[in-house]
């Protein structure tokens, strides 16, 4: 393998990793804040004892979303410097941006929010907690936006001399329908996450008969959440699925596996065919629905994967242009599919556990161990559908992802980061599964103690050190 | 002012505002075995560096970016040049920051001796590193330009590790663990206030005199300006009155002192670069400045807006954290340290 090979492997794997723990810090951050807001309205124990529990699994996380985040930061010069050359001129402000308005709110105020708990007046600890979250969402949209840009450029002119893609209106790169959609979409996924994995502990929790007083409503809380954003997902899904198809016509075309351009385009849930997709053997197709998906009408046409790629040899020169059809199709299905799982989950344990019922069947313990795992597969197959089926480009349109990489680092340099990254990586995710299921056993603290006074603080035992 | 320079002045804050925060965490990181001689010290120290430490890596991150959005070619050639050195600063922050997180989760000792070593050597990397990696910048390293006619990095791994590269990862690692001594100081109580005491002289003299040889070198061997000497003489007398002061027990100025050493190291050294960012080491070569470097003026006047807008209110409220965390923290306060912060009490060695 060459030096672009396992440049993408590594951004592949490292950006999937990174994804791991961004929705849950996004999603857990406000339902922290959330059941925190709870305590500080009604002063009641259980909510105090909520937010430390949750608050505990939220940290896990963060820190392996923070060192993760880093990677990524570093990654576009490192091992993609002649793409950070030609877009740097655009690219780099959302993400300069993001540090700047974004990280240092992140990071500033969690320490304060951790440490905060004896030396804050109870309402400015709360609004640390706030001010945290609103950072994960500043910096979802300046990283999307850049990412937007890679999907459908805008705001820009190339320059024929220097031969760089030139910034020429920054409002058009943030405001850019591509760009509001993907925030849109992958912040109401990352609700749908963090829901499921409270709902899921929670319930586990109530299972096992540890600390039901907050399971209980916490559960209800995830449950709601999940259903609540799962809702949400589907419609912004929608949104960006027309968007999408405008922008991107050939990512729509390979995720149907369309090959030719027709009208009254149906959508298969599921085909089996010849490995590369190219011949179905067997399929269940709904009538319209792909028409409807694309174009909002079922009259809609929908171009194929033929016909665009003749276009597109017309337009960008010979080379093909078509993507992996069966991992664009397969993500595609999987990505609803394991999202509109969970949401049926939540909507089943909602019934089950109706007027403080207590399901005892073996089923519900296991469908709460599988809860948060659902859109967390969901999340990653949908970005490996954004990413893998926008190539061969990496900037649509503009730059290929072959033209991309850097040229000063040897495939040997690349192997090694590659390999010492997977392993790192892999490492840190077993001790990371094993602190949060340590965690989730020891269970919601059972009283808890908080003084808000500042001024003995001096002598005075921390209640929590790290 | 042009806003090239502008933007070559405002990464030199941001570096300086990293040497300065994250440089006093690099050498707590690394004295913390042995500055820390029980578990209730060690968490002590930790604890004071909790709040804080993640907000001080943002201004490399931010530093980043803003090399990326105002100097694209800078950052290109920069990062993937240099790319084993920097795959070794990202292993190494990676494991610092979750050991910080996660070293007292458990009560079991090995673990958590485990986690000191990766904070250690999480530490001692960057803090080398950093300094190997701007000594090769103001050095100049070996460029060509490629068929695509971009400014490449040509020179290999072992090319960086020439000896006043070397020394400059000394100075970095010296003046760190000074600084971070010198925190120490003023943060904690106690035996470890002492510990740490007697540490800033030692390590601080031998500081001294790395900084000065090379400080000197660089004067003499790649500065066309005169106005350098004033910073770098400046940064000797600062240090040397931090070091006085610590002596004297003035912790709050010895700390002033030691960040403004490390604020005019910076200074000096991009001082030495400006207008390039990316020298060339045979200065008749082409190399990177401010100028073919730079992006449009067009994203350097909204980076400016931007950056003029938000950065006193991020270096406000980053101020009231550091007002919040103010007081000495001593190992008393750290209830059951052998315990994990999990919850259990169980099981230790
Ligand atoms: C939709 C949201 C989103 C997306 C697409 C990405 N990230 Fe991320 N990132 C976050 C949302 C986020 C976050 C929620 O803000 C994190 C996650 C956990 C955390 O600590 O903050 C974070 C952390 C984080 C950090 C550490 C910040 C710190 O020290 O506090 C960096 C440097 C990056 N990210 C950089 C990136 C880059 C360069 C990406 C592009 C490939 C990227 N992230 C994708
Ligand atoms: C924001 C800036 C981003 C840039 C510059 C970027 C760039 C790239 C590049 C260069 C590749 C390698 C090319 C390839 O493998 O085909 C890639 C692949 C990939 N990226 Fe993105 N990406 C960005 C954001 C993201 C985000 C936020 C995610 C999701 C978490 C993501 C997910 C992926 C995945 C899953 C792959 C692997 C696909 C593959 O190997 O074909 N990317 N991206
Ligand atoms: C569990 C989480 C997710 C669920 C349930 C989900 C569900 C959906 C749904 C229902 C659609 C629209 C289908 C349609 O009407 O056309 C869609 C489209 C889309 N999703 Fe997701 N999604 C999830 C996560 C993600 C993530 C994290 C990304 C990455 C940004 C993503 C990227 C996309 C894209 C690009 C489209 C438009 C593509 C197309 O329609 O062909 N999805 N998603």
């Amino acid at each position: 393998m060459d030096a672009l090979e396992l440049a993408r492997w590594q951004f592949g794997i490292t950006t999937v990793y990174h994804f791991l723990f961004v929705p849950i810090t996004i999603g857990l951050g406000f339902l922290v804040a959330g059941l925190q807001t709870a305590w500080y309205r009604t002063g009641k124990d259980t909510y105090l004892r909520a937010t430390k529990f949750y608050g505990k699994l939220f940290l896990i996380n963060f820190a392996m979303g923070v060192v993760t985040g880093i990677v990524q930061e570093f990654q576009f010069g490192m091992n993609w410097s002649t793409y950070s050359r030609f877009v740097g001129d655009i690219f780099g402000a959302p993400l300069a941006i993001e540090g700047l308005l974004a990280f240092f709110l992140e990071s500033t105020f969690l320490g304060a929010w951790i440490f905060g708990w004896d030396r804050l007046p109870k309402k400015m600890h709360l609004a640390t907690i706030w001010l945290a979250a609103t950072g994960t969402l500043l910096s979802a949209y300046f990283i999307l936006a850049a990412n937007s840009f890679m999907q459908h450029p805008t705001g820009y002119i190339y320059n024929q001399t220097t031969g760089r893609a030139e910034l020429t209106s920054i409002v058009a790169v943030l405001t850019q329908k591509t760009a509001v959609t993907a925030f849109f979409h992958t912040i109401s996924s990352a609700f749908l996450e963090a829901g499921a994995l409270v709902a899921g502990v929670s319930a586990w929790l109530l299972v096992k008969n540890k600390a039901v007083d907050v399971a209980r409503p916490t559960m209800k809380m995830g449950l709601i959440t999940t259903l609540v954003a799962s809702v949400l997902v589907f419609i912004s899904g929608d949104m960006q699925a027309r968007v999408m198809t405008m922008q991107q016509p050939m990512k729509m075309a390979a995720a149907e596996a369309q090959f030719n351009t027709t009208d009254h385009a149906s959508f298969s849930i599921f085909t089996i065919g010849t490995p590369d997709g190219k011949a179905p053997k067997f399929q269940i197709r709904i009538p319209n629905v792909l028409s409807i998906m694309s174009t909002g009408s079922a009259e809609g046409t929908v171009e194929g994967i033929n016909d665009l790629q003749a276009e597109y040899e017309k337009t960008y020169g010979p080379g093909s242009y078509t993507p992996i059809v069966p991992i664009a199709y397969w993500a595609f299905r999987f990505m609803i599919g394991f999202g509109a799982l969970a949401g049926l989950f939540a909507l089943y344990a909602l019934w089950a556990t109706r007027k403080n019922r207590i399901p005892s069947n073996k089923w519900f313990a296991r469908f709460a161990l599988a809860m948060p795992f659902l859109p967390l597969i969901g999340i990653s197959v949908g970005w490996i559908f954004t990413e893998m089926a926008r190539q061969p480009w990496i900037v649509f349109g503009l730059m290929r992802t072959s033209d991309a990489v850097s040229v000063a680092v040897s495939g040997t340099e690349v192997l090694i980061s590659l390999v010492v990254l997977t392993l790192l990586y892999a490492a840190l995710a077993v001790i990371e599964f094993g602190l949060i299921t340590k965690a989730i056993k020891v269970g919601p603290p059972e009283n808890v103690v908080v003084h808000d006074d500042a001024s003995s603080e001096n002598e005075r035992v921390l209640t929590f050190s790290y | 002012m042009e806003l090239q320079t502008v933007w070559f002045g405002l990464i030199a804050v941001l570096w300086t505002g990293y040497f300065i925060l994250e440089g006093f965490d690099f050498g707590v990181g690394m004295l913390l075995r042995i500055v820390g001689k029980n578990e209730a010290e060690r968490r002590a120290i930790i604890t004071t560096l909790g709040p804080l430490w993640d907000g001080n890596e943002v201004w490399v991150l931010v530093a980043g970016g803003a090399t990326f959005a105002a100097f694209p070619e800078w950052y290109a050639t920069l990062f993937s040049g240099f790319y084993l050195p920097l795959l070794l600063i990202l292993v190494a922050l990676i494991i610092r920051g979750v050991a910080f997180e996660y070293r007292s989760k458990h009560a079991d000792l090995a673990w958590r001796a485990r986690w000191d070593w990766a904070i250690a050597i999480g530490s001692f990397l960057p803090a080398l590193l950093w300094g190997v990696a701007f000594a090769n910048i103001v050095r100049g390293v070996p460029l060509e330009v490629s068929g695509l006619g971009n400014v490449e990095y040509v020179g290999g791994f072992f090319n960086l590790l020439n000896p006043y590269a070397l020394l400059g990862g000394l100075v970095t690692l010296t003046l760190f663990l000074t600084h971070g001594a010198i925190f120490l100081t003023l943060k904690m109580s106690g035996d470890i206030r002492e510990r740490a005491h007697a540490l800033v002289t030692k390590i601080g003299l031998t500081a001294a005199v790395l900084a000065v040889v090379f400080l000197l070198w660089t004067q003499l061997s790649y500065s066309d300006k005169t106005w350098t000497w004033v910073t770098i003489l400046t940064a000797a007398g600062c240090w040397l009155a931090g070091l006085g002061m610590n002596i004297k027990r003035r912790e709050g100025w010895a700390f002033i002192f030691s960040a403004l050493t490390l604020a005019l190291t910076v200074v000096s050294l991009f001082g030495v670069l400006y207008p390039n960012v990316m020298p060339n080491i045979d200065r008749a070569l082409v190399g990177l400045d401010i100028h073919n470097a730079s992006s449009t003026e067009y994203t350097l006047r909204i980076m400016t807006t931007v950056a003029v807008i938000f950065t006193p209110i991020v270096l406000a409220y980053q101020a009231w954290t550091y007002w919040v965390f103010r007081k000495r923290m001593s190992s008393e306060q750290i209830p059951t340290p052998e315990a994990g912060t999990l919850g259990e009490l169980t099981k230790s060695h």
